[in-house]
């Protein structure tokens, strides 16, 4: 016997406000495919372009309470929207990066200094983290960055311009550097 | 690595699968009405319990243990005095299966407890979780189920 819609969203609505959830995500439509956005107490920890497996991964990382809750990323969503409209430039988000190692935490920071429409490469990044050899670890940084597009590794490229890699696919990567004017 | 070794599905997954079939035990029991709220109840007390989970195994008869109890419950309140019928939706699963059928002559929070530490291997918090009382609760009606049953053998 199918559960009610209405059950259904009351059931997780009620989980939430119960602080039962360890992260609460919902999936989104955009350009550059489904997204799946996910969100704990501290703020906006997961944006997947592979909805499945992140599922998996979020239980690994901040506990086995995952429930699909959609009004809790109802900001982020808003914020994705105005930015693939063209409407916004800069997130404003909180996010949760705890199960993020140190020194790919610090490269992060770096990336979200990268202002939008403009690219700057794995080297300089690595310069910027007082690493300047570490350009290889940079891109395993930007490989696993757990909040795609948020925190733009999109606008890292390698030193000849060329766009490298990108754990989304390099379509993705394109698609999102032209948005933001950055390729012609 | 650590998350190899980690059987719990996320809750999404297990909701995903398990929902439907509460439902329809709990709208079989209760009525369509009522089976709304014991529904919500049934997956509030699963997350509560999820994390003293020990392993994955029998995720299905554990949600229908506490959605059973859930409308034992619910009809403790309604009707304080009835007899309550014990229909037969016992998860297909020797095992505990047995235990279940067993256990038949105990008062339902006793059967639950004991079903839950005895087949389920489950710790006390989490079936202090899953009947919606606290860990000692759930120790004390675990006990007061096997010495109930160690006087039934006896007699």
């Amino acid at each position: 016997m199918t559960v009610p819609t209405d059950l259904d969203r009351r059931f997780r609505d009620a989980a939430d406000r119960e602080g039962l959830v360890d992260v609460a995500y919902d999936l989104a439509d955009s350009p550059v495919g489904e997204l799946l956005v996910a969100v704990t107490d501290r703020g906006l920890c997961r944006i997947a372009y592979r909805p499945d497996d992140a599922i998996d991964e979020l239980a690994g990382d901040f506990g086995a309470r995952v429930l699909r809750v959609p009004r809790r990323v109802d900001v982020v969503r808003r914020e994705l929207d105005e930015y693939f409209d063209g409407r916004r430039r800069e997130f404003d988000l909180t996010l949760d990066l705890t199960p993020v190692a140190d020194f790919h935490r610090l490269a992060l920071h770096e990336l979200a200094r990268v202002p939008y429409g403009q690219v700057t490469t794995y080297g300089a990044l690595a310069t910027q983290v007082g690493k300047p050899h570490a350009a290889r670890a940079i891109g395993g940084a930007m490989n696993r960055n757990p909040i795609p597009i948020v925190l733009p590794c999109h606008r890292v490229v390698g030193a000849n311009g060329k766009l490298v890699g990108y754990a989304g696919g390099l379509e993705r990567k394109e698609l999102l550097l032209r948005l933001e004017g950055a390729l012609l | 690595m650590m998350e190899a070794t980690v059987t719990i599905p996320p809750f999404e997954r297990f909701y995903a699968e398990h929902r439907d079939e509460v439902y329809g035990l709990l709208a079989r029991r209760l009525g369509r009405q009522r089976a709304e709220d014991a529904f919500q109840e049934t997956f509030l007390r699963a997350l509560r319990a999820y994390p003293s989970l020990r392993h994955g195994e029998y995720l299905r008869a554990w949600v229908l243990t506490i959605a059973r109890n859930v409308a034992v419950d619910a009809f403790r309140r309604e009707r304080p005095t009835a007899e309550l019928e014990e229909q037969a939706e016992l998860p297909r699963r020797p095992a505990y299966a047995e235990l279940e059928h067993l256990t038949d002559v105990l008062p339902p929070t006793e059967r639950a407890a004991v079903v839950l530490r005895y087949a389920y291997d489950m710790p006390y918090a989490a079936i202090g979780a899953a009947l919606g009382s606290s860990e000692d609760a759930a120790r004390q009606a675990a006990s007061a189920g096997v010495r109930r049953l160690r006087r039934e053998e006896t007699t």
